[in-house]
């Protein structure tokens, strides 16, 4: 009789769960890791647990290619067929949220105050997207080089100034060690560029647009600060500090630490596999170029399509992803830096005393995002291509002057996007 | 008028082989580079592109990429589909196209001039132009399946077949190979009382052996090596990709290049094998067709 309870019992439980279950609303959700194992298994987690902690939404994931990714987006708006939940690199989401691909989120937003600046993506007021870690650029060196060239270590409160950079570039060149004293990776013509070196424009007084108005580059691309900008860079590949667009995969990705290169300018998700390799290297805030040091911010985040009919869900599964446990996760897995303090006290590398805590103290003090504005995916491409001319010896000012304009042709062209 | 003797002879023919040999080995080096990249891990692969060791397979040598790559992407599923989108769209192309090609050339009836020239136009209009009017196209088109009609064509094969099997080209192919036929002996069929029909499968088709191995190949090349943006933008679900879009997989922040090799090792040999297979047509017909494989 006992035993007949159990089952009968144990029959109505289990056909409570299938119904529960089967009233669960399926969500899809698109995401660019595909290939990436460590990143797969992290989001597959974080998407069973909250399959099974409601019984109100179900989320299907699909990883995409991250070459191909955005290309992918942007056919399915066309077609009408996009999830209800995307992930968005963070400089992209203002033209997607212009473009009616994303609409705003539905969180609480007391659950991202202590988030770091770059991973909200606010565009005309409104949060669209919120991401589970940041990146950053430091300037890798070796405690050693610092030493042997006799150089002061520079520190957040204290960078290197212009002139102090320079000096370092300069006597790594003539100690005559190093293939190049410094590298930029030249030879990723990619998102790199802008995310990487318009830090440095801005940090001379310049920048890619005036983000005043947002409906011009004339004066913050090619004024005075931006010309002083463009020599300055010109001059690291005609003075022989920096390799040009030239540069082999090979190289930037094994020079500084075959020790080919005194100086590298490279991002957090390649410190640890450098602090494998390099005993002593040390990861430097960026040069105060006269306008405060900088760095860029704004990685990959979380928002919903605008076609979502279920915007509530999506949104619900994106607050359950923000829990601390699962942003360490991320940033163990992959080595990018938490969105939140006490979610990096939990990882490895970024907890107080963790090899790459430098690197959230970086985030957290010199970031700058990219230009918020739905132009910046034409006006990334004009940077990058000015960038490369320059490094291969195009004239300064006319260089500045043609990218402003086809900046500016662009903004016209789409009656300011919106601003 | 000079005499070459039998020791210049000797000579000419040394120095052709070297010529011929220096072409050969600039045509099989990317070849040779990615097979034995493929088998040495990324900082030694990186670190031999700088000397002729990036040719040779020396140094910390493995199957290891090989395995690291199945890990990473779903190679044999990638390759199915490639290989099933091809065959499938091979063998559709050469029968609508032919019969079209048959209709243009044999049978009487008003426009067909100016349909195939209009066919012929589309030759120069590059496939990015129409890529999204395209899409728009077949995001709405209805498909009456087992499950009854359903409206889209997105993420299934049908959507990476149909639109490619007509092109310009292979009908153009037809076109030319059928004119050249010997008109005698389509009149004669039809004078015995064959149906067009029957002269279309009984007498041209047996006789355009050299035309379909062309069309084939071209059009075999064509979907297994070249389908990329197209399935980009119309194929969301990884269980629909082909090979091509596969490549992404292994371009992360660190591209692993090891991985990346092994890849483009596996899926090149589906065309190693067609081509081993079909050498002698693959050489008439690129010859015929001035047009590079």
């Amino acid at each position: 009789m006992k035993l007949t309870k159990i089952l009968v019992a144990s029959f109505c439980a289990s056909t409570l769960m299938s119904g529960a279950a089967l009233a669960q609303t399926d969500l899809t959700m698109w995401y660019h890791g595909a290939g990436n194992d460590v990143e797969s298994k992290i989001i597959n987690q974080i998407v069973d647990d909250f399959n099974t902690s409601q019984s109100d939404w179900k989320v299907n994931i699909e990883s995409f290619p991250q070459t191909s990714y955005n290309d992918s987006v942007v056919a399915a708006a066309l077609a009408g067929n996009l999830p209800d939940i995307i992930d968005v690199d963070g400089p992209i989401m203002p033209n997607w949220a212009w473009s009616g691909y994303m609409q705003p989120l539905q969180i609480d937003e007391s659950k991202i105050e202590n988030f770091l600046p770059g991973t909200k993506g606010v565009w005309d007021g409104k949060l669209y997207s919120i991401g589970l870690w940041d990146a950053a650029v430091a300037l890798y060196a070796r405690t050693s080089t610092l030493e042997e060239l006799g150089l002061r270590t520079p520190t957040l409160d204290k960078p290197w100034t212009k002139d102090e950079f320079m000096d370092a570039l300069k006597k790594a060149k003539a100690s005559g060690n190093y293939k190049y004293a410094l590298d930029l990776g030249m030879n990723d013509q990619g998102e790199w560029y802008p995310y990487a070196y318009s830090p440095f424009l801005q940090s001379f007084g310049g920048d890619i647009v005036d983000r005043s108005t947002y409906k011009t580059a004339e004066g913050a691309l090619n004024g005075d600060a931006g010309l002083a900008f463009g020599e300055w860079w010109q001059s690291l590949f005609t003075e022989g500090y920096a390799p040009g667009t030239s540069e082999s995969p090979a190289d930037q990705q094994t020079g500084f630490i075959d020790g080919s290169f005194a100086f590298q300018w490279n991002g957090n998700w390649r410190a640890v596999a450098t602090m494998a390799e390099v005993d002593d290297v040390v990861f430097l805030p960026a040069p105060d170029m006269g306008n405060g040091p900088m760095i860029g911010a704004g990685s990959w985040q979380f928002g919903v399509a605008k076609t979502s009919e279920h915007p509530d869900g999506a949104s619900a599964f994106i607050e359950f992803a923000l829990q601390d446990k699962y942003l360490a996760a991320f940033s163990d897995g992959i080595g990018l830096i938490p969105s939140t303090a006490s979610a990096a006290q939990m990882t490895e590398n970024y907890k107080d005393g963790g090899p790459l805590a430098v690197f959230y103290d970086l985030s957290n003090a010199q970031a700058k995002v990219r230009p918020v504005t739905p132009g910046y995916v034409v006006q990334s491409k004009v940077f990058t291509k000015a960038m490369a001319d320059l490094a291969n010896g195009a004239d300064v000012a006319d260089t500045l002057d043609a990218a402003v304009d086809e900046i500016n042709a662009d903004i016209e062209k789409n009656s300011g996007y919106g601003h | 008028m000079a005499q070459v003797s039998p020791k210049n002879e000797g000579l000419l023919l040394v120095s052709r082989y070297l010529v011929l040999g220096l072409v050969a080995a600039i045509f099989l080096f990317p070849l040779i580079f990615m097979m034995v990249s493929s088998l040495k891990p990324d900082a030694q692969l990186l670190a031999d592109t700088s000397s002729l060791r990036a040719f040779l397979p020396v140094g910390d040598v493995s199957l290891d990429n090989y395995f690291a790559a199945f890990d990473r992407a779903p190679i044999g599923r990638f390759m199915l589909n490639s290989v099933l989108i091809t065959v499938t769209t091979v063998i559709l192309s050469i029968i609508i196209c032919s019969v079209a090609a048959f209709s243009f050339v044999y049978l009487e009836w008003t426009g067909r001039n100016v349909l195939l020239s209009i066919i012929l136009a589309t030759l120069i209009i590059p496939f990015e132009t129409i890529a999204v009017p395209l899409l728009l196209l077949v995001s709405r088109l209805p498909w009456l399946g087992l499950e009854g009609m359903e409206w889209g064509w997105l993420n299934t094969y049908r959507v990476q077949i149909i639109p490619w099997i007509v092109d310009a080209l292979t009908v153009f192919l037809f076109v030319q190979y059928f004119k050249d036929l010997p008109r005698e002996l389509i009149e004669a069929a039809r004078a015995e009382g064959a149906s067009w029909l029957a002269v279309y499968r009984r007498v041209v088709m047996p006789l355009s052996g050299p035309v379909l191995a062309t069309a084939a190949i071209l059009k075999a090349l064509k979907m297994y090596n070249e389908q990329y943006l197209w399935p980009l933008i119309v194929v969301q679900d990884e269980a629909h990709r082909p090979i091509m879009v596969g490549l992404g997989y292994f371009f992360q922040l660190d591209v692993a290049w090891g991985e990346l090799m092994a890849y483009l090792t596996l899926i090149s040999i589906p065309v190693l094998l067609f081509y081993l297979i079909m050498q002698r047509a693959f050489i008439a017909s690129i010859a015929s067709t001035g047009v590079k494989g």
